[in-house]
């Protein structure tokens, strides 16, 4: 600034048409302009230039620098008898300097800054900056430190304090007066300085908000630590918690009083954070002028996170102290600890056998077992299943304690606080419960018993709620497969049925479940295009399947017509009632619907059947009777022929042709006499319908019998026929 | 960013100096930043001149662990070329590391010396602190490096 100054005087001459030779006028000429220069405030120009090069070092990104010329600006204000914006500046610079911990220059700025706050009689900025100066960061010596204690202890008697070194005389007079108009005034001043960590150790230049009287980061008086003996208790063991107070001001200071506020003041008796919320010390006392430190949290500040990292890496090994003294550095802060409930005493089973059936009615017995010494009260149980799971096993799971009742979809997963009464000590108690489970898949469930007891702590009788949960894993599998086909009357594979031709259901259930299942009955509903032959009878009531058995049922049908459908004619529906084989007798059976396929269903011109006996004897005239039924609306011309088979000699009309007519019967009766035992082919009849062509052997082949059993004759008194025989 | 050791000589306007090696500190970061991914086959990273001011020179110099060093030499001291200014830094560096070797220091800790001596025209950018044996030889050599440029 001086050499500018200088250089700039030296152009000033030049102009003036000083002869720059004469060294002895120069002098002279320096000297006068350097007088001249004396009446001129120069602050204001001064402070210009500076905040310009503030912009413009804002402007580039350089924090450090730019606070430097903030610093220069404020020392500028205070010449310039501006202190209430030289202590603003300062104040707004201060923090850089404490989050990058550079003592010395953060000292020469609290130093100002004292004079500043001394000058304007600020009681709040001057007692901060008196502490902060009395602190560890400082760098003062110890005679100057103990002349700011001198002065804070004075403020705080209420009595005017000595004025700051090097300041200006007519200030110190003013301010003199001021101090004594405070005195005057006083009454009970309270002033509540906030000691806690302020500024993150971030080199980006983060902006301090000006407003700063409570949050002040008062450094280095007097360090507080707060810890609680362990990070959690139990809800009925006393909490336990150590405060421990640093001074590191030369001289011993007393304090009046020390509180600790926390976050909540009632014990719960739910599991919950406890937090120190701050930590009050009172310099002083409430008749003079007292200052309340106040930390938030569990102590610390500024810089004592750092200090404590140092502790904690350093391997200086530590000087055995006594009992009860602790090494500062090793304290580390424990500000919050957790309340967890209380241990529970009773015992909780679960007893099931798994896997569980689809839609059956799953039991779950739980019983509870007291192990308190005292009756515990209102217990409650919560059960079903665990929340959190698929929202598909959500839906098709219920929970229900009457097992009488079938659950429908209208029933929850969840059974919540079902009251179960007290319990004494000891006593046990079981619960029965039913889960219906509509898919198959793995479940979650949580049974959950909350119970009230009262217990005695340090004389006190407190009330806790205590709980124990039980998770169990339950696997739902099908319990039984069912297989449906259609045959025909003669036990073969049927592609598709006739109209009016009876042909067979037959159902297959085949046991999938590790449990033995009683099947309790069975029922076919048929669709209206579909009638059965005979009665429709469950031929599986009450039958006991084991794993891997299978039961079949057999329907004999008949279609009365085509239908117009394609894809076939419905057949209706199939339905089983069953339950697990060992479970009681009031737990409902479940019903499975399952659904006939469709069967094709065509029409057929002709229908032939035939009656004849279940076996034939040789030499035994076996009857047999065909009937041709015309299906059709119109008169057909039949050509009807028997091919002869060796083991037969037959009677009857060899061939004929003749005409039926719509929807009657025409019957041919013939006479076999077998005549080889045995299982033997029967003479083919062969039918032949001029308008269908198609109507061909294989067709008929379905209708009639092509062989028969023939017995061997008896044998007889007769030695002459076993002869002929 | 906390100094570590800092000595100035002469001791009057000691406060210019610290303000000047703090303000220094933003050159360096950015001459950091702008390194970047660069130059990582140096592996240390000589700053070089991190800014004229009117009377005095500052050079800086940069660790692998970001322990920085800072030098304000005399403008009038045409004589200190810049290799010499990079081999004191080198010779700073193995001093510095002497003194982490040594098991009774802990990282982090100021560095002070029992024998603080009185040097010449040159500062040098630390700040004295704790006590502990290594910094004598610390000490040592920044005081043969003050008393080699004088």
């Amino acid at each position: 600034m001086v050499l500018d100054a200088l250089s700039e005087m030296g152009c000033v001459l030049s102009y003036a048409g000083f002869d720059l030779s004469d060294p002895e006028k120069e002098k002279v000429g320096v000297l006068a302009i350097q007088l001249k220069e004396r009446s001129i405030v120069h602050s204001e120009i001064i402070i210009t230039l500076l905040s310009n090069a503030v912009a413009q070092f804002k402007k580039y990104k350089c924090p450090r620098m730019k606070s430097h010329l903030m610093v220069q600006m404020g020392e500028e204000y205070y010449y310039a008898k501006d202190y209430t914006k030289a202590l603003k500046l300062l104040d707004y610079v201060m923090c850089d300097y404490r989050s990058e911990g550079w003592w010395t220059l953060l000292t020469s700025i609290l130093t100002t800054a004292l004079r500043c706050s001394y000058l304007m009689a600020q009681l709040k900025d001057y007692i901060a900056y008196s502490l902060e100066l009395l602190g560890r960061a400082s760098t003062l010596k110890d005679d100057q430190k103990s002349r700011i204690e001198k002065n804070l202890i004075n403020v705080l008697m209420n009595e005017s304090p000595e004025p700051e070194p090097d300041c200006d005389v007519a200030a110190v007079k003013s301010a003199q007066k001021l101090w004594a108009d405070r005195v005057s005034l006083a009454g009970s001043n309270v002033f509540s300085i906030g000691v806690q960590d302020f500024v993150p150790f971030d080199t980006a230049g983060l902006e301090c908000p000006l407003v700063c009287d409570l949050l002040l980061s008062v450094l280095f008086l007097v360090q507080c630590k707060a810890k609680f003996h362990a990070p959690s208790f139990h809800v009925d063991v006393p909490v336990q918690f150590d405060v421990y107070l640093k001074a590191d001001c030369p001289h011993p200071i007393r304090f009046s009083k020390l509180c600790v506020s926390f976050n909540n003041q009632v014990t719960h008796l739910f599991t919950y954070f406890d937090h120190i919320t701050s930590v009050d010390l009172v310099l002083g006392n409430e008749t003079g002028r007292c200052v309340v430190l106040n930390w938030q949290g569990g102590g610390g500040d500024a810089a004592s996170s750092q200090e404590a990292l140092q502790a904690s890496r350093s391997f200086k090994r530590r000087p055995r102290l006594p009992d009860n003294e602790v090494h500062w550095d090793s304290v580390v802060i424990q500000a919050s600890t957790m309340i967890i409930s209380r241990v529970p005493n009773i015992s909780v089973l679960l007893r099931h056998e798994p896997p569980a059936l689809t839609n059956e009615m799953y039991c779950l017995v739980v019983t509870v077992q007291s192990h308190e010494k005292a009756t515990i009260r209102d217990v409650k149980l919560t059960a079903g299943l665990k929340p959190g799971q698929d929202a598909n096993l959500t839906q098709k799971t219920h929970v229900t304690l009457h097992g009488a009742e079938l659950c429908d979809e209208s029933y929850p997963a969840l059974l919540t606080d079902i009251p179960v009464g007290d319990l004494r000590p000891g006593e046990q108690l079981e619960k029965m419960l039913y889960v219906r489970c509509g898919t198959v898949g793995s479940r979650m469930f949580l049974v959950y018993v909350s119970y009230l007891i009262n217990t005695t702590v340090e004389e006190k009788e407190i009330v806790c709620k205590c709980h124990k949960d039980e998770t169990v894993t339950i696997e739902t599998v099908f319990p039984f497969d069912v297989a449906v086909k259609f045959v025909s009357t003669k036990f073969e594979h049927l592609e598709r049925a006739y109209v009016d031709i009876p042909f067979l259901l037959m159902t297959d259930l085949l046991s999938a479940s590790p449990w033995a299942l009683t099947v309790v009955s069975s029922e076919l509903q048929l669709a209206p295009s579909m009638t059965a032959v005979d009665q429709l009878e469950s031929q599986l009531d009450r039958v006991v399947l084991q794993t891997g058995e299978s039961a079949s049922e057999c329907f004999c049908l008949r279609c009365p017509s085509a239908g117009t459908v394609e894809g076939g004619v419905a057949t209706g529906h199939y339905t089983v009632s069953w339950k697990r084989a060992s479970a009681a007798d009031d737990i409902p059976a479940i019903s499975t619907v399952i659904t006939l396929p469709h069967v094709l269903v065509e029409n057929i011109p002709l229908h032939v059947n035939a009656d004849l006996p279940s076996f034939g004897r040789v030499r035994e005239s076996l009857p047999v009777r065909y009937h041709l039924q015309n299906k059709t609306n119109l008169v057909q011309d039949v050509e009807i022929s028997v091919e002869p088979s060796e083991a037969f000699m037959f009677s009857g009309l060899k061939q004929i042709r003749l005409r039926i007519l719509p929807g009657t019967e025409q019957e041919m009766l013939y006479n076999f006499y077998p005549l080889m035992a045995g299982y033997q082919q029967l003479p083919s009849l062969h039918v032949n319908l001029l308008r269908f062509p198609n109507f061909t052997h294989q067709l008929l082949r379905r209708f009639i019998p092509t062989s028969i059993f023939v017995k061997p004759q008896g044998r007889l008194a007769d030695d002459a026929s076993i002869a002929a025989a | 960013n906390y100094p570590l050791y800092i000595r100035s000589v002469p001791t009057e306007n000691e406060l210019k100096f610290h303000y000047m090696v703090h303000t220094s500190l933003d050159v360096v970061d950015e001459k950091i930043s702008a390194m970047g991914k660069a130059l990582v086959d140096q592996r240390e990273l000589y700053l070089g001149l991190l800014y004229p001011t009117e009377d005095y020179k500052v050079y800086g110099y940069v660790t692998n662990s970001k322990v920085k060093f800072v030098m304000v030499v005399d403008s009038s001291n045409t004589a200190l070329r810049d290799n010499e200014i990079r081999s004191m830094f080198r010779k700073l560096h193995a001093s510095y590391t002497d003194v982490m070797c040594n098991p009774f220091y802990n990282p982090g800790d100021r560095i002070q010396s029992r024998w603080a001596l009185l040097g010449t025209l040159l500062p040098v950018g630390c700040l004295p602190g704790e006590l502990h044996p290594g910094a004598g030889a610390f000490d040592s050599t920044v005081t043969s490096m003050m008393i080699q440029v004088c």
